[in-house]
């Protein structure tokens, strides 16, 4: 094994997620250029252009709906495939993530976090890749540029691991458009981490034709969808050892689904997902100064939901403050409503209040961890939850 | 038999898998139309006159199923394991060759 010495890149969160595609090889981008997620694609278009990469065909669509069916049909027949979008253009697709997932093709996507309109609006928010949940796509949360790359990278091993398709998210123009430095791997050592991919099925064997997503009448439909769900189950596995494997070659250690920062003797923590567990672990470090006993708990895989991880970090802890930066109307916010559901059949009891911020792109800093702080502290002193929901930037 | 890539077994059924290990990985098609006969739903039935075809295989490129094949002699026959029945090679057919008639079931 060659020695492991990083490239180092100031690359925007885009500009890295185009660099984990070409150090992926991927065979066949198909995309519709949607802001902010549009400089993934002409990054990659730059390389076809460059002669950068061989064997990459990029098909030009006219919708998202039509990007997703082309990476469908490009995984079935054995490539391995890339696209990306955002908002909008994740809705447009959303029919079509169902068939990817449901015929089991690995094709990773990264979704760059933005707001449903309308109002129109093109900045973060994680309502559009969450309202994706069901579709039977495993979801990856990154907090910054470094972690989209790592993440498209392990996301093709796990994805064609369990032939599911995989989703990285980033967080609109925080990432997306924002510059950092991001230690790339070198080609050789990305080819031994990621060996070709080893198809299922392969719709190119003429010997043996199949079709693919044929009907599935009322005796056999149920058997498939269990599957799906049994894979899930594989992945959490998957995701360990395969986060494992990236710590030991290249030093970032993405074994744990929810990453824990200072949590051992904490009180409470904050608890999200994306570039705001960044500010978090800021405000983290600051009120540990000011003695408050806090961590944060940053939930990297969203699905499959890392139940158990979650049980044994609510065993611990007095409180969960849990940062929404989306909402489901009607019932709460997402995250909120997974974390308070996967306790409750089990002896982890920890106060649990919800915190909607950031929605839109509403800036979300350390002074307002600081708040929340001084809120949860007096919850657990007196025991009880003021409200479960605080909206918490709302203009009162 | 492979439930995966059956073969055409005369007066074969549908296959019935009974424990979900059974189920290939992803829901590709278990070679159902190879063991699932679908030429049971028509009324009529095309009969071919091989005096009146002219070998231009129209008939084949139309059939949508495709039941129509071309037999070693040149002359076109139907798979009638697969034939529905809809007429269309009788429609297209340019010297009337195939006709369509009322089958007795």
């Amino acid at each position: 094994m060659a020695e492991y010495k990083p490239i180092r890149k100031v690359v925007s969160g885009n500009y890295a997620a185009a660099y984990a595609a070409k150090h992926a090889r991927v065979d066949v981008v198909a995309a519709y250029p949607i802001t902010p997620q549009t400089s993934i694609i002409e990054k990659i278009a730059e390389f076809i252009a460059n002669g950068e990469v061989e064997n990459l065909e990029y098909v030009a669509v006219e919708s998202e709906h039509s990007a997703m069916a082309a990476c469908i049909g490009a995984s079935a027949a054995g490539a391995r495939t890339f696209t990306a979008t955002s908002a909008q253009g994740l809705a447009l697709m959303h029919e079509m993530l169902h068939w990817a997932s449901g015929a089991r093709l690995p094709v990773v996507m990264v979704d760059v976090n933005r707001a449903m309109a309308p109002p129109w609006s093109v900045w973060d928010d994680q309502t559009d890749s969450l309202a994706q949940r069901d579709t039977g796509w495993m979801q990856f949360y990154a907090e910054n540029n470094q972690e989209v790359y790592d993440g498209v990278l392990m996301a093709f091993k796990i994805a064609e691991t369990v032939n599911l398709p995989a989703m990285i998210i980033e967080s609109a123009f925080i990432l997306s458009h924002t510059y950092d430095v991001v230690e790339m791997i070198p080609q050789e050592l990305v080819d031994e981490f990621l060996p070709p991919r080893k198809p299922l099925y392969d719709l190119t064997d003429f010997e043996k034709p199949f079709s693919v997503g044929a009907l599935g009448t009322p005796a056999d439909y149920y058997e498939f969808r269990y599957k799906i769900q049994k894979a899930m189950e594989e992945a959490k596995k998957v995701i360990h050892e395969v986060g494992k494997e990236f710590g030991e070659r290249f030093g970032r250690d993405y074994s744990q689904m929810i990453e824990l920062y200072r949590t051992d003797d904490a009180d409470f923590v904050f608890m999200g997902m994306g570039s705001l567990m960044g500010t978090v672990k800021q405000a983290v470090d600051v009120l540990r100064e000011e003695g408050y006993k806090v961590g944060a708990a940053k939930v990297r895989w969203f699905r499959p939901f890392p139940k158990e991880e979650l049980y044994e970090l609510a065993k611990s802890v007095d409180g969960i403050a849990v940062l929404d930066r989306n909402y489901s109307f009607g019932q709460e916010g997402i995250l909120f409503n997974e974390a308070k559901g996967s306790l409750y059949n089990t002896d982890a009891k920890p106060l649990i209040k919800n915190y909607i911020v950031g929605l839109g792109g509403r800036d979300f800093t350390v002074a307002d961890v600081r708040k929340i702080a001084e809120n949860m502290k007096a919850i657990i002193e007196k025991g009880e939850l003021d409200v479960e929901v605080d909206w918490y930037h709302l203009k009162r | 038999m492979n439930t995966l890539f059956g073969e055409k077994k005369e007066g074969a059924t549908k296959i019935v898998l009974k424990s979900v290990d059974e189920y290939p990985e992803a829901p590709v098609t278990l070679g159902t139309t190879l063991i699932n006969f679908t030429g049971d739903w028509r009324t009529f039935i095309p009969v071919v006159d091989d005096s009146k075809c002219v070998k231009c295989y129209i008939c084949w490129k139309f059939c949508p199923e495709p039941a129509i094949f071309i037999r070693e002699d040149g002359y076109v026959g139907v798979d009638y394991d697969y034939c529905k029945g809809c007429g269309i090679c009788a429609n297209e057919c340019p010297t009337k060759a195939i006709t369509m008639e009322k089958e007795e079931k």
